[in-house]
C-alpha cells in the first residue's frame, strides 16, 4: 500500500485524524516511523505530521518542566533548565540521532529502545494529551500500541534536588549501543535513610517499567553496600527480561544486580 | 598508530632496500572516498530502474505446498514476478566452478525451504516500496518440517535430512568419507604413553560479516545482446561465472564491473544478486536492482559458520605435545557454499604452529536448517586456532608452565615435518612469542628468549612416522548405524628408519626441556610473576617417554566431552604396513573430473 | 502514487525534485538529485553512512522524511571540496588513511563536519562522541579519530561552513 502524508497546523486536528485512522501514524522525528516506513510495515499507510510550535518548546513552571512531545534529544542536551536529563538525552544514538529522536517517540519506542523513557518514569511524568486530557505513563505504555491511539502532547517531569537522581544505560561497545540495560532511580533521603525511592528499567521488559519490588527493598534502607543489599536481591524479582541479539533473558538477570548496585552506589 | 619494525630477526632472508615495502604509500582510491565520488555498484543511475524483493521462508525447515501471488502480480508497481522456474538452470554450488561438490542449492527454491530466509519467490516492481507490498501479498502455505539447529544433533541417524543432496547432513569428501580425515603418526600409541591425557571442547559462534555495503547489483540491457552488471561482489570472476550458470548464458554476454566494494570481509562472494539482478533484466527488458537491506544482510547473508572442536593432547610432563586429536564440526548451514573447502584449508593447518609428532583430525561439514555459512577473513583457521591457543593455554596450566615458554618449547622451527607433510619453512612463533612477551612484561627465562626458528629444527623432527590409517566414517554408515569401517593400517615413515618396535617420542629442540619440579606445578600463566622454574636438565637428545624425576600427582582428570560417533568404535588393530606411500595424493580434496 | 514537488538547498545551489509520498531523503538525493556521496547501509538509523547536514545540522537522510526538507538547506560530502581544493577534513582522512572501504567515508566527514563547526577545538572524547552514529567496519575508527583531531588542528573548524 503507498503511503500517503498529512500536514496538519494543529495538534488537535492531528489528534483526530490519528484516533479515527488504525493506519495512520503520527511521526515526532522520524527515526521510528521512517525506519517502518523503509523496512515495508504494513501496519500503516498513513504518516500524520503536526506544525504546532507549541510540541517543541521546553518550560518551566515552578519546580515542574513542561517538555514538548516533538522536542528533540539535542533540545534537552541545549537546555539549561534540563541539565539534569543530559546524561540521558546523551546516551541516546549518536549526534544525528539526537537531532531527530524526540520525546514523544521515546515513549512509543518499543524495546530495545525508551533509555529517557525509564528516566521520565521516575521523575513523576505527567502526560499531556492532545486534546488536554492527563495521564500517568505507567498508563499511557500499558496502552501505548491499543486502538485508538492517542497523540500526545507533552511531559511534565519534577526537577530534581542535587544527587537524587541517577542514571546508567549499559551497552556492549564504547562508547555507546543498543541497551542492554537502562535504569533510572530517584532515590531521596531522610535522616540517612531512603525514603520514597523510584526506581525505574528500560530494555528489561516489553515496556520501560517501574521496579517496586527493588524500591520497597530501599525503603529505610541506607545507601551503603550492605544497605541495599535486599535492593539488589530483588533487582529482577517478578521480571521476565527479554532474549535479544545483544543479550539473553538469563544474561540480564544474572548482571541486573551489578548494575543497579553501580546505579546505586556508583562507580 | 606507529608501527614498530623488528628488523633484527631475520635479517640475512630479507632485502630491506625495496621501492613499495615498508614505506607508506597513498591508497590509490582515497581521493574518490573523501571526495564521495568512488563508484560503489548502487552509485550509478539509470532512468526507470526497477527494484527487485525476495519472497523468504519464515520457517527453519518447511515444504512449499503452495504459492499464491495472484494478488501481488497485479498490485501498484509490479512489472513481473519470478517463479523458481523461470531461472533456466536453478541449481548450483559455487565450487561447482572447480568442480568441488555437487550442485545442492536454487537461486528460488521452489519444494522446499531448509533456513529461515530462503527464497522462494522474487517480485520486480517500479519502487522499492512496491515491491515491498507486493512481497507482504504473496501467500505461501507452508507444511513446516521438523528442523536440527546443532550440529552434533545433525550427524544422528533419525535427523531430519536438511539438504537432499547429502541425505547423511555431511558433506561428501572424495566420494568415499563422511568428514575429512588427517593421519599422521599414531596418536593412540603415543596417548598411552603420554604423562598426561588434555582434553578440551571449545565453540565459536556465527559470526556476520556485516559490511556497511549491503550486497547487491544492478544489471541493464547492454549493446549486442549483453548484460551490464554493477555488482558488489568481491570475486568478479566468480560471479561472472556464477551468473553464466545459473542463467545458461555464456560469460561472455556478461559485462561485469566491480572492484569497488563497501567492505566486504568474505561476505560478497556468495554471488547471490548478481544473477538475480541480470535475470530480471531479461525478463523485463529494463534495467533491474537487487540489493538486500540490512535486515537480510544480517540475516540471510552468510556469514562466518560455526564450530565445535573437540580436542584430546597426550602431554609429558616436560611441557612437549606428543599427540594432537581434533574432532572439529563446521555448521555449514542448509548448503554446502563454501565450508566443505574451509574444511580442507583447516585440515591442512593443523594441528597448528607447534611441531607435534603425531596427529589426528576428523573435521565434518554438517548441514543444518541455519543460514548457509560461507568466507569469512581466515575461515576455516580463525576457529581452531581459538580452539588450539585455548587448549595451549590449558596445557600450560596444567603442566605448570609459563605458556609463553610452553609455546615456544613446542614451536615449529625450520625444517620440521608438518602433518600434512610438508617441510616448515620461514617459521616465526618463536620469534612472535619473545617479542610478545617483552611488550607485554611478561617474563620469559634467558633461554626462551635465546630460542630461535632457525636452531633445533629438522633432523629427526623432519621424518615423516610410521602412520596408521583406518577406513572409519565411510559416507552413508553414520546414518545406517553402523559404525566405521574399523580396518586400520600403518603407512611407513619416508626415511629409511626401521619401524619402531615401540613408540618414542620426539627429540626435544633446542634447549632440551626438562621435568618441571612439582613445586612448579602450581598455576603459573595467571601469574607470571611467579613463573616456576626452568631447570634445564641434562638429558639426552633422545628423551625417554617417562622422565627421571617422579611425575608429580596428576591433576584431576578433564571430563570427556560426549564421544561423538566416530570416536564411539575404537580402530581394530589390523596395521598393514605400506612403504613408500608417503603423502595423500588428495589431501587437498580437489579432483578433477 | 502521488507526487510532492520539494524545494531546498544543496550544498548551495537550489535544487527542485517530485519525491514520492513516503520517501526518504536518501532515495530523493541519490536517485532524484543525483547527489550520490551519501550512502544507505541500514535504513534504520544504525550506521550513519547517510548522514547529511540540514540547516547545518547533522541527519540521517534515510530517516527523514523527504518532504520535510521543503526550503532548507543541506550539505553533504558531495559538496565539501572547493573547486579542487579539498576541505582540511578531506585532506585528513587521505593521510590518515581513515578511508579504506570509504563507504562510511562520507558519513564520517559529515558527522565530523558537524562537531567541528561548532567545537574547533575538539577533545579526543568530543571527537569520539560526534562519530558514535556512525559504523565503520574497516579501519576500527583511532585513523579516523586521529584524521578529524589533525583536521581541527589545521583549523577545518574555523573555515566558514
Amino acid at each position: 500500500m503507498s503511503i500517503s502524508v498529512k500536514t496538519f497546523a494543529s495538534t488537535a486536528e492531528a489528534a483526530t485524524a490519528l484516533s479515527g485512522d488504525r493506519a495512520a501514524r503520527f511521526m515526532g522525528g522520524g527515526t521510528l516511523i521512517m525506519r517502518a516506513v523503509n523496512e515495508g510495515d504494513q501496519s500503516f499507510n498513513t504518516i500524520l505530521l503536526a506544525n504546532d510550535p507549541a510540541l517543541t518548546e521546553i518550560q518551566a513552571q515552578g519546580d515542574r518542566l513542561i517538555i514538548g512531545s516533538r522536542v528533540t534529544m539535542a533540545q534537552i542536551l541545549a537546555s539549561r533548565d534540563l541539565e539534569f536529563l543530559h546524561p540521558v538525552a546523551r546516551a541516546v544514538g549518536g549526534p544525528a540521532i539526537r537531532n531527530m529522536a524526540t520525546v514523544g517517540g521515546n515513549l512509543f519506542a518499543e524495546h530495545p529502545y525508551g533509555d529517557l523513557t525509564a528516566a521520565l518514569l521516575v521523575l513523576d511524568c505527567q502526560v499531556t494529551l492532545a486534546g488536554g486530557q492527563t495521564s500517568t505513563l505507567p498508563d499511557l505504555l500499558r496502552d501505548r500500541t491499543r486502538e485508538p491511539r492517542v497523540l500526545v502532547a507533552s511531559v511534565s517531569i519534577v526537577r530534581p534536588q542535587s544527587g537524587i537522581f541517577k542514571f546508567r544505560k549499559v551497552s556492549r561497545v564504547k562508547p555507546k549501543g543498543v541497551s542492554l540495560m537502562t535504569i533510572a532511580a530517584w532515590i531521596p533521603q531522610s535522616g540517612g535513610r531512603v525514603s520514597g525511592a523510584r526506581v525505574a528499567y528500560s530494555s528489561m521488559g516489553p515496556t520501560p517499567m517501574r521496579v517496586q519490588a527493588v524500591e520497597q527493598a530501599l525503603e529505610g534502607a541506607t545507601l551503603d553496600e550492605t544497605g541495599v543489599g535486599n535492593a539488589l536481591s530483588a533487582a529482577t524479582s517478578g521480571i521476565e527480561p527479554p532474549t535479544d541479539a545483544i543479550a539473553s533473558s538469563w544474561y540480564r538477570r544474572e548482571v541486573a544486580p551489578v548494575h543497579l548496585k553501580r546505579t546505586l552506589l556508583g562507580g | 598508530m606507529s608501527v614498530e619494525f623488528r628488523k633484527e630477526l631475520f635479517a640475512d632472508e630479507r632485502d630491506d632496500n625495496l621501492n613499495e615495502i615498508g614505506k607508506g604509500t597513498q591508497r590509490q582510491d582515497a581521493l574518490g572516498h573523501v571526495t564521495g565520488r568512488s563508484p560503489y555498484f548502487d552509485d550509478h543511475l539509470f532512468d526507470g530502474l526497477l527494484q527487485i524483493r525476495c519472497v523468504r521462508s519464515p520457517h527453519h525447515h518447511a515444504r512449499i505446498r503452495s504459492v499464491d501471488f495472484s494478488q501481488a502480480a497485479n498490485m501498484p508497481g509490479v512489472v513481473k514476478v519470478i517463479r523458481p522456474d523461470d531461472v533456466p538452470n536453478n541449481f548450483n554450488t559455487l565450487l561447482s566452478l572447480l568442480n568441488f561438490g555437487r550442485d545442492d542449492e536454487a537461486l528460488l527454491s521452489s519444494k522446499k525451504v531448509s533456513y529461515v530466509g530462503e527464497p522462494v519467490l522474487a517480485i520486480i516492481a517500479s519502487s522499492d516500496r512496491q515491491a515491498r507490498d507486493a512481497v507482504a501479498a504473496v501467500k505461501v502455505d507452508w507444511e513446516v518440517l521438523p528442523h536440527v539447529l546443532d550440529v552434533e544433533e545433525a550427524l544422528k541417524p533419525d535427523a531430519p535430512v536438511v539438504n537432499e543432496v547429502y541425505p547423511n547432513n555431511s558433506f561428501d569428501y572424495h566420494e568415499k568419507y563422511d568428514h575429512q580425515k588427517l593421519r599422521y603418526g599414531d596418536v593412540e600409541t603415543a596417548f598411552a604413553q603420554a604423562d598426561k591425557i588434555i582434553e578440551g571442547r571449545y565453540q565459536m559462534s556465527p559470526i556476520e560479516q556485516a559490511p556497511v555495503e549491503t550486497n547487491g547489483a544492478i544489471a541493464a540491457p547492454e549493446t549486442n545482446d549483453r548484460f551490464v552488471c554493477y555488482t558488489s561482489t568481491q570475486a568478479l570472476f566468480f560471479s561472472l561465472g556464477t551468473a553464466g550458470k545459473l542463467l545458461n548464458v555464456s560469460s561472455n554476454r556478461l559485462h561485469f564491473i566491480g572492484g569497488t566494494v563497501g567492505g566486504g570481509f568474505g561476505g560478497k562472494v556468495d554471488s547471490l544478486v548478481e544473477p538475480m539482478a541480470i535475470l530480471g533484466c531479461m525478463l523485463t527488458g529494463k534495467p533491474c536492482r537487487f540489493v538486500w537491506d540490512r535486515e537480510e544482510e544480517m540475516q540471510v547473508g552468510a556469514p562466518r559458520g560455526a564450530e565445535r572442536w573437540y580436542l584430546k593432547d597426550g602431554v609429558m610432563n616436560d611441557g612437549r605435545i606428543i599427540a594432537r586429536q581434533f574432532t572439529g564440526y563446521f555448521d555449514a548451514g542448509a548448503y554446502t557454499r563454501l565450508s566443505s573447502y574451509a574444511i580442507i584449508k583447516c585440515t591442512g593447518h593443523l594441528p597448528g604452529p607447534y611441531h607435534i609428532p603425531n596427529v589426528k583430525s576428523d573435521v565434518y561439514c554438517v548441514f543444518t536448517n541455519r543460514t548457509p555459512a560461507t568466507a569469512m577473513r581466515g575461515f576455516g583457521v580463525t576457529g581452531v586456532d581459538f580452539a588450539i591457543e585455548c587448549q595451549m593455554d590449558k596445557i600450560a596450566h596444567e603442566v605448570g608452565m609459563n605458556p609463553v615458554e610452553f609455546r615456544i618449547l613446542n614451536a615449529y622451527r625450520d625444517g620440521d615435518m608438518k602433518a600434512h607433510r610438508r617441510e616448515a619453512k620461514n617459521c616465526a612463533l618463536i620469534e612472535c612469542a619473545q617479542v610478545a612477551a617483552e611488550k607485554a612484561n611478561w617474563p620469559i627465562r634467558e633461554e626462551f628468549k635465546q630460542a630461535s626458528s632457525m636452531v633445533g629444527g629438522g633432523g629427526e623432527r623432519a621424518a615423516i612416522p610410521h602412520t596408521v590409517t583406518d577406513e572409519d566414517g565411510k559416507i552413508g554408515d553414520r546414518r545406517a548405524g553402523r559404525s566405521g569401517g574399523g580396518r586400520t593400517r600403518t603407512i611407513a615413515p619416508s626415511s629409511p628408519a626401521p619401524a619402531p618396535a615401540a613408540y618414542t617420542p620426539p627429540p626435544p629442540p633446542v634447549p632440551p626441556p626438562a621435568a618441571p619440579s612439582p613445586a612448579a606445578q602450581q598455576p603459573s600463566y595467571a601469574h607470571p610473576a611467579a613463573a616456576p622454574a626452568y631447570q634445564p636438565s641434562a638429558a639426552p637428545a633422545s628423551q625417554p617417554a617417562t622422565p627421571e624425576a617422579p611425575p608429580p600427582a596428576a591433576p584431576a582428570p578433564t571430563p570427556v566431552p560426549a564421544a561423538p560417533s566416530p570416536e564411539s568404535s575404537p580402530p581394530s588393530a589390523r596395521p598393514v604396513n605400506r612403504p613408500g606411500y608417503s603423502r595423500f595424493a588428495s589431501n587437498s580434496g580437489f579432483r578433477r573430473r | 502514487m502521488s507526487k510532492k514537488p520539494v524545494q531546498f538547498t544543496l550544498n548551495g545551489e537550489s535544487k527542485a525534485v517530485f519525491v514520492d509520498d513516503g520517501q526518504n531523503l536518501l532515495d530523493v538525493l541519490r536517485r532524484g538529485v543525483g547527489d550520490l556521496s551519501p550512502k544507505y547501509g541500514c535504513g534504520q538509523g544504525t550506521c550513519g553512512a547517510c548522514t547529511v547536514l540540514i540547516d547545518g545540522e547533522a541527519h540521517l537522510s534515510c530517516l527523514t522524511l523527504a518532504e520535510t526538507v521543503e526550503g532548507r538547506s543541506l550539505s553533504s560530502t558531495g559538496g565539501l571540496a572547493q573547486g579542487a581544493e579539498l576541505h582540511p577534513l578531506q585532506d585528513a582522512f587521505m593521510r590518515h588513511f581513515a578511508a579504506q572501504c570509504g563507504f562510511c567515508t562520507s558519513g564520517m566527514l559529515m558527522a565530523a563536519k558537524s562537531l567541528l563547526d561548532r567545537n574547533p577545538n575538539p577533545s579526543r572524547d568530543d571527537v569520539v562522541e560526534a562519530i558514535s552514529g556512525n559504523i565503520c567496519r574497516c579501519t576500527g575508527y583511532e585513523p579516523i579519530i586521529e584524521a578529524i583531531l589533525d583536521a581541527a588542528q589545521n583549523g577545518a573548524g574555523r573555515r566558514s561552513a
